[in-house]
């Protein structure tokens, strides 16, 4: 048996608040599933389990605030139990925060107004991963669909609710409203696997249904991904927005039976009795608890770290060349913009530059394995926020892309999961779309060093004894004196420098997908 | 596409991206970054949330004429039927 305990959601988190289990007692759960929700000054998480079992007991009611380490929940052991497919390929690395699966944004609303968004809408290069959240099992098992055999249209090869109830709706067994599995309830009988050529193909998942009349719904597009997520049809709903428009706000925040046509199958409301109304969690957090937060963490770094900073110029005229040749022929929501190939630099110059990427911890520091890429996002109303996407190191330009911009969604509209609110190991920050041509960054404590991005801004520039006009940005490192000298904080800027002029790089080798 | 329907579109899309701005109170000739503070992710879901709405495809070597409400909605008329 294990205790499933409070997570610490970065190096200021010492208290949280479930402000809805996604479980109850009986329910299967699998490493890696979402099970709880909470909430801390800075955000509200989903919470993974990190071991497979049975849930047996929750120990903390909704709404109630604990320490971090108090034992949340405990698990029994999943080996007397029918183990369940795990929701994601085996991580390689230590079970710190790249343990997780990529995201699963389509889990139904935990609470409203800030339900989690999904995916961006397009996934156009194939699938390598398979990834089923428990709740989009727990609906494809109540559907009588079998979820590992769809294609899936999230991030990572992230099965969504959609994908199920896309699947359901083409007639692939869809069964009559089943009781859900609750405390011993026997699983439902597998059902026929769907064959995934029946399902609707990837890459456009999300589109919208033009009513009889031929009309367009005018609508947002967070409308629509709500919709779209919910099941509902737009040309159904009351828009109150200009001229009528379908607001996010039009869209009901959890799929109602009539619409959705999947009966009572919301497993979220039916296994978990304590989530009915998370609404009555205490909610502390709000801008002025994210200030303090912010305040008291960036006066520990100012206080503690001595910090050292460099800048350096790039020429992005090869970066903007292979953005102008992939974008040409791909739909707004693929493109991918110099942001995304500035943190995919940034995160394979981290990899090699490893004093760089780790923790100062007691008097010592503790590289990282693998690149932890801190993200900065800025909140409307003000907000900051360094959600961190695993194992960056890793992804190429285009992965990178749809990461950033799930999780940027994600950190404005909630849905970010407590392994994206570990520690990163090295954060970056871009300023440019502000307008300033430098950012000198503040350290997030315990980590050693902040790379900041300015505006790409066009430049006058020697290229081969010749001047020419050229796209360039400014990057700077901030850097803790403790754990590297300028030196070292040098050959890090040089390094995205080189691999920005790196033809042969992957980045520049990626082909654009083929448009469906 | 009348401009009206053109700059109500847009509005509309960037109200949902922007809820806490007032369309009212800025200025359709200035930047729509600035104006309404998007960062490049912002900016991307507005082309798509606009392009999708009005049925049309914005290439990125236009972003230079979109760049305002004005200028953005003028495109619109252009070119969405």
């Amino acid at each position: 048996m294990g205790a499933f305990t409070m997570p610490s959601l970065g190096a200021d988190m010492d208290r949280g608040t479930v402000v809805e289990w996604r479980v109850a007692p009986g329910d299967r759960v699998s490493r890696g599933d979402i099970i709880a929700v909470v909430d801390t000054e800075k955000s509200t998480v989903e919470v993974e389990v990190f071991e497979s079992g049975v849930v047996e007991e929750l120990l903390v009611p909704v709404g109630e605030e604990v320490e971090v380490g108090t034992p949340l929940a405990t698990i029994a052991s999943g080996e007397a139990i029918q183990p369940l497919p795990a929701p994601s390929p085996p991580a390689a690395s230590p079970p710190a925060a790249s343990a997780a699966p990529p995201p699963t944004p389509s889990s139904p609303p935990s609470r409203s107004p800030a339900p989690s968004p999904p995916p961006p809408s397009a996934s156009p290069v194939p699938v390598r991963a398979h990834v089923v959240s428990p709740l989009v099992r727990h609906l494809a098992e109540e559907l009588g669909v079998d979820a590992e055999a769809l294609p899936a249209s999230g991030p990572g090869g992230v099965v969504t609710r959609a994908d199920v109830v896309a699947a359901a709706r083409l007639g692939l067994g869809v069964p009559p409203a089943t009781q859900p599995s609750g405390p011993g309830a026997p699983p439902p009988p597998p059902a026929a696997p769907a064959p995934p050529s029946a399902a609707r193909p990837v890459g456009r998942p999300r589109r919208a249904r033009v009513p009889s009349d031929g009309a367009r719904v005018v609508a947002s597009p967070y409308a629509r991904r709500r919709a779209a997520e919910a099941g509902v049809e737009l040309c159904d709903l009351a828009g109150t927005g200009p001229g009528g428009a379908v607001l996010a706000r039009d869209v009901p925040a959890t799929p109602s039976v009539s619409v959705t046509g999947v009966g009572a199958a919301t497993p979220a409301a039916a296994a978990a009795p304590s989530a009915s109304e998370p609404a009555s969690a205490p909610l502390r957090r709000g801008p002025e608890a994210l200030r303090a937060s912010v305040a008291a963490l960036m006066a520990r770094s100012k206080r503690e770290i001595p910090h050292y900073y460099l800048r350096t110029t790039i020429d992005l005229g090869l970066v903007r060349s292979w953005l102008d040749r992939v974008n040409v022929d791909r739909p707004p929501g693929d493109r991918v913009v110099p942001a995304a190939v500035l943190c995919w630099a940034t995160a394979r110059a981290a990899a090699t530059n490893r004093g760089l990427n780790g923790h100062w911890v007691d008097d010592g520091f503790r590289p990282a394995s693998g690149v932890q890429l801190g993200v900065a996002v800025s909140l409307r109303g003000g907000g900051l926020l360094a959600p961190v996407i695993p194992d960056a190191d890793t992804l190429d330009a285009d992965e990178l892309m749809r990461r950033l911009r799930d999780l940027t969604e994600r950190a404005r509209h909630g849905g970010l999961k407590a392994s994206e609110m570990a520690d990163p190991s090295i954060t970056v920050t871009n300023l440019g779309d502000t307008g300033v041509e430098e950012v000198y960054g503040v350290i997030y404590p315990p980590q050693v060093a902040m790379v900041g991005f300015g505006k790409v801004v066009e430049r006058a520039w020697v290229v081969t004894d010749r001047i020419e006009v050229r796209p360039v940005v400014t990057v700077t490192l901030a850097a803790d004196h403790r754990a590297t000298n300028g030196h070292e904080g040098a050959r890090l800027l040089a390094t995205i420098d080189r691999l920005l002029q790196d033809p042969e790089e992957p980045w520049s080798a990626t082909e654009p997908p083929t448009s469906s | 596409m009348e401009r009206d329907r053109a700059t109500d579109i847009i509005v509309s899309v960037l109200s949902g991206i922007a809820p806490e701005i007032d369309p009212g109170t800025v200025d359709p000739s200035g930047e729509l970054q600035f104006e309404f503070d998007l960062d490049s992710m912002d900016f991307l879901n507005l082309v798509e949330g606009v392009g999708k709405a009005a049925g049309i495809e914005v290439p990125e070597r236009d972003y230079a004429a979109i760049a305002t409400l004005d200028g953005f909605a003028q495109y619109l008329v252009a070119h969405a039927g």
